[in-house]
């Protein structure tokens, strides 16, 4: 259950939008912000939100690149596979960062704190390699770079 | 002045609305507002001969005309900055830095089409782009730029931000109704085309961010002017360049269109990193073509580069040296388009795996001579896809065939990447 006032802000968001499913990648990604991935239950209660039935929230849950179906770390980590990143070394970066957590792209850290996904393009093409972790988008990255940038977020987080 | 885009001062955050101002900012609107009609603003359009900037260059004025008149209910302008393009970031670099011209061309587009609610479709990830684009409507808002009579005229315009999930195919223009409308972003069949048919079944424009951004200064200064800006007789205005890949300094500038690309490496961008070697680019984005060094002298404008035999696109330019193995380049970019293919129809869904699978194999060394054949019959097959992503996928690989044979045969032929070799010892 999500607590009151999350669901009074997504009835408000729904609401103040045109079809009630126009406002339905906002709902999913509050959602998956409160239990961390967009679990069944949120995806129920997304489609009471939405006046949709799960089946029509899971075709959307699944089309999309940010909306985790599956459980991810406290974290993830977003590392560019694209052209521009590819051409400047972003290959070595991710098998860095699987040797630095220990994991393999598409694995979650033991302890829960990091998921690593190779992704599409992040726009940052002119300083490749990049990653994205959380909302932070950052680049050039060094694997040196890398394993300080995680560290940081550990710390912080 | 040739800067329209970057005109303001290249800091390390955005211009803020009072600066925008001081400059001239939402002067265009209120002289729009006061002076000149609807017809008037989408005439100037027209003859500026502005064509849009997210890839496919239709002329922008046109596509505006499309829109019937008389139609009932409410039409929509959508601002397409769903920029996910391999090697294009110049949306993202020009709402980091001046998210309020795009406000203010989005406000002139509606004012000319008659439009009273648009949207601004953000691709995930830009967090900071959204954040800018909500504070700058804020602003607008609260000096009368938006919402009800704007500049004391008759003319209403909310502005909203959608912000996307993640999904290249969101950035084709009915795919994208469709995500906002939140459905499953598959493509519409056309016709009906957006203009008369679009969001919820209503008349509707998509136009990419860097198109609207260019609005203002052509309210401000006129058509025959903005087409002075162009380095070719034939092109109008300026382009966002983003370079990246191995050159000395990757970066997104603002060039009269039409600047050659050998000027826009060498000049612009400091030429190759120290011990590279030109060998080719990506001239327009990742569905585009390679270029050689024998297309160094062409203008980067939409019909010499189509003449060139690739695309302008969005401008998105990834260069690489000699230790670039031109298979795993396409490969990579094959891979790109495979996994995001919305797999709604199966020239597309089947076909792109399938070259990717054959890529795959020729960079392993294991590939055939009859590979090429089969290569070279997707390239034309994959245009019965019922969208432009599986073409787009075949344009890097229509450009390995012509311009890299000898590379492809020579990994057949020794059974393996010559590339990596030489590049490694």
């Amino acid at each position: 259950m999500i607590p009151t006032h999350l669901r009074q802000q997504l009835e408000q968001r729904v609401a103040q939008a045109i079809t009630p499913r126009e406002a339905a990648v906002d709902v999913m990604k509050e959602l998956q912000r409160h239990y961390g991935w967009l679990t069944d239950e949120a995806v129920a209660e997304a489609a009471a939100l939405l006046g949709l039935s799960p089946l029509q929230v899971e075709e959307l849950a699944t089309f999309y690149e940010m909306i985790y179906r599956r459980p991810v770390g406290r974290t993830v980590i977003h590392v560019c596979d694209s052209i521009s990143c590819w051409a400047m070394g972003g290959e070595t970066l991710l098998r860095h960062l699987e040797h630095l957590l220990g994991i393999e792209a598409g694995g979650t850290t033991a302890d829960d704190a990091f998921t690593l996904l190779p992704c599409s393009c992040l726009g940052n093409c002119g300083t490749g390699p990049s990653l994205m972790i959380g909302d932070r988008l950052f680049g050039p990255v060094s694997p040196e770079q890398a394993a300080a940038i995680v560290a940081d977020h550990r710390e912080a987080g | 002045m040739s800067q329209i885009l970057f005109r303001h001062d290249r800091l390390d955050r955005a211009v803020t609305f009072a600066e925008y101002r001081a400059q001239g900012g939402f002067r265009a609107l209120e002289t729009a507002l006061a002076d000149l009609s609807p017809d008037a603003v989408q005439q100037a359009v027209i003859d500026s001969g502005l064509r849009g900037r997210g890839g496919a260059g239709f002329p922008t004025g046109k596509k505006w005309s499309f829109v019937p008149r008389n139609l009932p209910g409410p039409r929509y302008l959508i601002c397409n900055c769903d920029e996910m393009e391999p090697g294009t970031y110049k949306d993202r670099v020009l709402l980091e830095h001046n998210p309020h011209l795009l406000v203010e061309g989005m406000a002139l587009a509606c004012y000319a089409l008659g439009v009273e609610h648009a949207f601004i479709f953000i691709r995930r990830g830009y967090e900071l782009a959204a954040l800018n684009l909500k504070s700058s409507i804020a602003e607008a808002h609260k000096a009368g730029f938006l919402g009800a009579n704007i500049c004391g005229s008759t003319f209403n315009l909310d502005l909203d931000v959608h912000q996307s999930a993640g999904r290249y195919i969101c950035g084709e223009e009915t795919a994208l109704m469709n995500a906002l409308e939140g459905i499953r972003a598959n493509p519409r069949s056309k016709p009906p085309f957006p203009a008369v048919k679009g969001l919820w079944g209503q008349p509707t424009v998509v136009n990419n961010v860097e198109t609207l951004a260019n609005i203002p200064a052509i309210v401000a200064h006129g058509p025959d002017w903005f087409k002075a800006l162009a380095a070719t007789p034939e092109g109008a205005g300026t382009k966002l360049f983003c370079v990246s890949g191995h050159v000395q300094r990757p970066l997104c500038l603002e060039l009269p269109i039409g600047t050659p690309l050998g000027e826009i490496i060498d000049s612009h961008c400091g030429g190759m990193r120290p011990g590279s070697t030109f060998k080719a680019c990506i001239p327009g984005g990742a569905s585009t073509p390679y270029f050689t060094r024998d297309h160094w002298t062409v203008p980067m404008d939409f019909d010499p580069v189509a003449k060139a035999g690739s695309r302008l696109g969005t401008g998105g330019i990834v260069v690489f040296d000699q230790t670039t193995c031109m298979v795993a380049a396409t490969l990579n970019l094959v891979r790109f388009f495979a996994r995001e293919s919305c797999g709604w129809c199966t020239p597309c869904r089947e076909g792109l795996p399938f070259v990717r699978h054959i890529l795959e194999r020729i960079e392993a060394g294991r590939g055939d001579m009859a590979d090429i054949e089969v290569l070279r019959e997707h390239v034309a097959k994959l245009n019965y896809a019922f969208c432009a992503l599986a073409p787009g996928a075949m344009g890097p690989v229509e450009g390995l065939l012509r311009l890299f044979e000898d590379e492809v045969r020579e990994h057949i032929t020794r059974g393996k990447c010559p590339v990596r070799l030489t590049a490694k010892g």
